[in-house]
């Protein structure tokens, strides 16, 4: 298992915790969409994951080379082309010049932007930025990619399309992806496990399997998002009095 | 749909729903056409760039417009013509200072020193400034002291640098390094200070070490404030090596603008403290513009950020 958590918790200071006995296991290979309202600890929790943030409590088994990370904003370098953005991830992981050159080539290729390689960060649409960021994030070459809602901030025709591609090089590279979203459609779209997180705070209350069905039957996805989206408004509710 | 849950979803919304909630594309290939249309749809078109001669007829035409003013005064005769020379005087003296070879020693000299003390300057201050700013004790405990030479005129230095080292370059230079480098730092930490934590975040994920974090993301990042503190760094130098050309003649100072303006003061000769004044405003409107302009343009404009500017 590439990832386990144990009763993980973590507050910031003396306040309340954010996380509160987080339990889960993500295997090889595996697609795990983590759901939750905002101020939840999604992001929190991902950050652990990342090793960007140590918790108070608890004990998680993570990869020992670490995880790969996309943030919501691309967070691309302005001063590197696309190219030079993929080629500094593989630089700092100790490729050499040709590799680095070679793989950042294909990177680009596998995420449909061949020919927008030398253009800079602002000349890119949100779509694109987000392309170059995962094909960044991949060129780590890390088992686990850790995802902070990457799509949230893009228009809903780019946001599809993405969905498309990153299933798609999901399959192809055989990543383990946990990918942080408030948003239950992209979590049953993508997801082949959804957990559910409450707030305040945030513990794993619930969580769904996603089948190759639910893919092409709009129908039976419907269904599945509607029974989730009942589920998160009763925790939402919970916090109304 | 006869399931109870999903009554959350309104029938009409329904249909809109669905589209996100499976594949929307039929393979790869459709895929990455769709991909292609979306990108030209949503990337702005390349714009062609051409001379823009207001930039340059601009500046020329506010240069005449004020040596005509000056010309009028002049010729209005409210002040003694050898208090305050015509722009015809100025110009005859210039000739005469070119010939016998003057003007060209004074400006070399100074230019030369200038230069010199400024990448010292630099290549001092560059690290030191890197140092603080990633550092937090030492900043602590060094900054208000940086700002504090910053503000402090390194005129004020001169006396103590003629005790030290006599009348000689290294009094120049001792000046120089005490102007500019403090104002580097500054702009370097400024810059520093700009950074969107983020970059941080993304080089730590990214397996950057501590040195590879500050040379390749924290300095790229900060150049726009860097290059503000250059361009104040060397304005300090240049000021600073005026004033000690000024103040320190003889000895084995050499023969700069500033010293050529202290001769003219001494002959009384007021074309030449004018042609001095002119010669180190030119000297530093060509280093603005042939020298610090373009980089910062172009720094700019690779970021994106020069849109709507009035650069």
């Amino acid at each position: 298992m590439p990832v386990v958590l144990e009763n993980l918790g973590k507050r910031f200071g003396d306040g309340a915790p954010v996380l509160d006995d987080v339990n889960a296991t993500i295997g090889q290979g595996e697609f795990v969409a983590l759901l939750g309202a905002s101020g939840c600890g999604k992001s929190t929790l991902l950050n652990i994951m990342a090793g960007l943030e140590a918790p108070t409590s608890g004990a998680l088994e993570v990869p020992s080379d670490g995880a790969a990370f996309m943030f919501q904003d691309a967070a691309l370098f302005p001063w590197l082309t696309a190219r030079e953005n993929i080629e500094l991830a593989l630089k700092l992981r100790g490729a050499g010049k040709a590799e680095r050159r070679a793989k950042a080539g294909e990177l680009l290729d596998l995420v449909h932007l061949g020919g927008a390689g030398d253009k800079r960060p602002h000349e890119l649409s949100g779509g694109m930025r987000q392309r170059v960021a995962l094909a960044r994030s991949l060129a780590q070459d890390r088992q686990l990619l850790l995802m902070d809602e990457p799509f949230a901030a893009l228009d809903a025709i780019t946001r599809d399309l993405l969905h498309d591609e990153l299933e798609r090089i999901w399959k192809e590279t055989g990543r383990t992806i946990v990918f942080v979203t408030h948003n239950v459609r992209e979590a049953v779209r993508l997801g082949q496990r959804v957990l559910l997180l409450s707030s305040r705070p945030g513990r794993v209350v619930r969580e769904w399997h996603v089948s190759e069905e639910h893919r092409t039957d709009a129908g039976l996805a419907g269904q599945l998002t509607g029974e989730i989206t009942a589920r998160l408004r009763e925790e939402i509710r919970r916090h109304a009095k | 749909m006869p399931n109870k849950s999903t009554s959350l979803v309104e029938p009409g919304e329904t249909r809109h729903v669905t589209a996100a909630l499976t594949r929307s594309s039929n393979g790869s290939a459709d895929l990455r056409e769709l991909e292609a249309g979306l990108d030209s749809l949503q990337s702005d078109a390349v714009r062609a760039s051409r001379i823009d001669w207001s930039r340059i007829l601009l500046p020329v035409a506010a240069l005449a417009v004020l040596v005509i003013i000056w010309q009028l005064y002049v010729s209005l005769g409210f002040k003694r013509q050898d208090l305050v020379p015509g722009p015809l005087d100025v110009l005859g003296q210039f000739g005469n200072l070119w010939a016998d070879g003057t003007l060209q020693e004074a400006v070399w000299t100074s230019l030369q020193r200038g230069l010199v003390g400024f990448l010292i300057s630099v290549a001092i201050a560059t690290p030191v400034g890197l140092l603080l700013a990633q550092v937090a004790p030492l900043r602590r405990a060094f900054g208000p002291l940086i700002s504090g030479l910053q503000v402090l005129p390194s005129v004020a230095w001169v006396p103590a640098a003629i005790i030290w080292f006599g009348l000689t370059d290294a009094t120049v230079y001792f000046v120089v390094f005490m102007g500019a480098i403090p104002s580097i730092i500054n702009g370097l930490i400024s810059g520093v200070d700009q950074i969107p934590p983020q970059y941080r975040s993304v080089g730590t994920v990214l397996g950057a070490s501590r040195l590879q974090l500050a040379l390749q993301i924290i300095l790229p990042a900060a150049l726009p404030g860097y290059l503000g503190g250059l361009k104040q760094g060397w304005a300090f130098s240049w000021r600073s090596l005026m004033a000690a050309e000024i103040i320190a003649v003889g000895g084995s100072i050499g023969f700069g603008l500033g010293s050529m303006l202290n001769q003219g003061r001494d002959l009384s000769d007021m074309t030449i403290v004018m042609s001095a004044i002119l010669l180190i405003l030119a000297v530093g409107i060509l280093i603005e513009l042939l020298v610090f302009g373009p980089i910062e343009k172009r720094l700019l404009r690779r970021r994106g950020l020069l849109a709507g500017s009035t650069r």
